[in-house]
């Protein structure tokens, strides 16, 4: 990764040279000050870039290196491991493993259900905090924003502490009414991963709908209050098609860490069997590296995951660019 | 006529009364949803083991705080304290080194033309997409080549990175920095850095502290690279530490209260940098969303 940014970074900070000597002619003038340009933007941009290629760039190539290799335990376990080419070994042993296979059932069935929950949800309650109706607006905000500075791991401790029988004054109460609701039974496992996810960050979406409809024009709204439409349709046709950008932006964000499930899963994996090591990718990964030491398998099982999540979220683009040229053509 | 319009829009697009109490009351019930977990930790935290495990969270007795406070701390040789202060300086540092990084980046991709800009930025951009989870092996593998795994850096080095930032970094850059004032600056015979640094740094005050903010969140809440990279519990972040003292209470459950104490009191630096810090990130958001 040779970027023609990260080379220059020696020119700058020497300052002061005052007005431009009258001897200097205004192309080596124009000259200089593109090279200083250059300098300055190499200077600004190094840090970041340096990040990107150790944290970023030479991690995903390893990953796609390590998936193609595995290290050979030679005979009885003596003498040095020696590190083979597998080709797509690693690659046959993920996409043939049973649990491998299971968990990413397991990733799309709750993005199914979170997904569409979190964007209709957050987005319907923006629309409903723009209508003008509610009564003390900015607390209902702070107080449907506040899940948002609970760190995610606590949201699970918090939850699994609710869905623990004899802990939990929910649990209590239903049973109370003679309900009882195993929360971490073999059904209901990923709608109540579902709810510490929709809780953790609903608040937070709405906020960013919010924003988005404060600044859809006072105008269009009065236009289309001038010919006829309630509130209801103004907020479904009219105002919702205009923050269309950011549903997409929020479903994309919502989309590419749902697929990371980890957190919620990982703590509730202590106190429940209905959750096993293997439950998402992700979880599958962290076992694969770390419980069972089979770096080959766990690299191709990362990069099955990046490429899901690569082609999902171009999927997403590509049908969203699409509907809007469908809708630029309709006019 | 343009004074009278707004008057008459909210007139028509107030619903009849008992749209606005439906309207209420779903926002009500949703504010109850988000706040009642919260409520419950703060009473489940100052409550005795036996009101915990009796769902006796709402009454007065078996009142306790202070005694949980104490056993918190008391815990495992003052662990918590330990892992509080990891926490603050894994997040409060990382957050405030990362956002300047990135803040700088996103700036010379508004300001400055190269060649391949905006092949770069693509880059950037795809790195916003790829799972934590893909890179933790590798990264894993590089620190413990070089010795850090296990250490302050091997987790305080990969939270630095963050490529929304130079995103928003760039989209502040366009609205808050205007090119005049550098044309000026440049004029003026000021260096390229020194504009940078004196004036607009200046102007991009808002858009770091919300970088700042996004960032401090996210490391906060890291635990899934904790606990790739460490293995001594004096380094554990809070998150990784809970998430340990959780797996014991299933064994001994005397974790319970102090699991409580403690996630309690690791929300609030959170809590208190949104509030402190509110108009800024509001502003941010919207800069995020509406582009």
């Amino acid at each position: 990764m040779t970027s023609p940014v990260t080379t220059p970074a020696s020119a700058p900070v020497s300052v002061p040279a005052a007005a431009p000597a009258p001897t200097t002619s205004p192309r080596t003038a124009r000259k200089s000050a593109r090279r200083r340009e250059l300098g300055a933007a190499g200077a600004l941009m190094t840090p970041f870039f340096i990040l990107l290629v150790t944290v970023f760039l030479i991690p995903v190539v390893t990953a796609v290196w390590l998936s193609f290799f595995s290290d050979d335990q030679p005979g009885l376990g003596f003498g040095p491991e020696r590190t083979v080419f597998v080709g797509l070994r690693s690659y046959t042993a993920v996409l043939t493993d049973p649990t491998f296979l299971s968990g990413l059932g397991t990733v799309v069935l709750y993005c199914v259900i979170y997904i569409p929950l979190m964007v209709v949800g957050a987005l319907a309650l923006a629309l409903l905090l723009d209508s003008g109706v509610v009564r003390l607006r900015s607390w209902a905000q702070l107080g449907l924003f506040l899940p948002h500075a609970v760190p995610g791991i606590i949201a699970a401790v918090i939850w699994l502490y609710l869905y623990t029988p004899g802990l939990s004054p929910v649990v209590d109460l239903l049973g109370k009414a003679d309900i009882t609701v195993n929360f971490l039974g073999v059904h209901t496992v990923v709608p109540s991963i579902v709810n510490i996810a929709l809780w953790s960050n609903l608040g937070y979406n709405m906020v960013v709908f919010y924003a988005a409809l404060q600044a859809v024009p006072r105008e269009v709204i009065e236009a289309s209050v001038v010919d006829g439409a309630g509130p209801v349709r103004t907020a479904l046709q009219i105002k919702t098609p205009l923050v269309r950008s950011s549903v997409v932006m929020v479903a994309m964000f919502t989309l590419i860490f749902a697929l990371q499930l980890f957190t919620e899963p990982m703590l509730l994996s202590q106190s429940t069997p209905m959750i096993s090591s293997r439950f998402s990718p992700s979880m599958y990964i962290y076992d694969a590296a770390f419980t069972r030491n089979n770096y080959g398998l766990a690299a191709a099982a990362s990069v099955v995951l990046l490429v899901c999540t690569i082609a999902l979220s171009y999927g997403v683009t590509r049908w969203t660019n699409r509907s809007d040229a469908a809708e630029e053509d309709a006019r | 006529m343009s004074a009278t319009a707004p008057a008459r829009t909210a007139a028509v697009l107030r619903p009849r009364l008992l749209g606005r109490s439906v309207v209420n009351l779903v926002v009500g019930i949703s504010v109850l949803y988000t706040l009642l977990p919260v409520l419950w930790l703060v009473l489940a935290a100052s409550k005795d083991r036996d009101a915990l495990f009796g769902s006796d969270v709402l009454s007065l007795d078996h009142f306790s705080f202070a005694q949980n406070l104490r056993d918190l701390f008391a815990m495992d040789g003052g662990l918590y304290t330990r892992w509080y202060g990891n926490s603050l300086l894994y997040a409060v540092l990382g957050a405030g080194l990362g956002a300047l990084i990135s803040i700088a980046c996103g700036y010379a991709f508004d300001k400055y033309r190269f060649a391949h800009k905006e092949k770069l930025f693509g880059l950037v951009l795809a790195a916003v997409m790829v799972p934590q989870t893909v890179l933790a092996l590798p990264l894993y593998l590089m620190a413990s080549g070089t010795g850090l795994v296990n250490t302050f850096w091997s987790v305080f080095i990969p939270v630095l990175f963050n490529p929304f930032g130079v995103y928003l970094g760039r989209i502040f850059s366009q609205g808050y920095v205007p090119n005049e004032v550098l044309e000026a600056a440049r004029v003026d015979g000021a260096g390229e850095l020194t504009t940078y640094v004196r004036v607009a740094l200046r102007m991009l005050g808002p858009g770091l502290v919300t970088v700042f903010l996004f960032q401090l969140t996210a490391i906060w809440n890291n635990f899934f690279l904790p606990m790739v990279m460490l293995s001594d519990q004096d380094l554990y972040p809070v998150s990784l530490g809970l998430y340990t003292w959780n797996s014991a209470a299933t064994v001994s459950p005397e974790y319970y209260p102090v699991v409580i104490m403690g996630s309690l009191l690791a929300v609030l630096p959170l809590i208190l940098a949104f509030a402190l810090l509110q108009r800024f990130w509001k502003s941010g958001l919207t800069a995020g969303a509406v582009k």
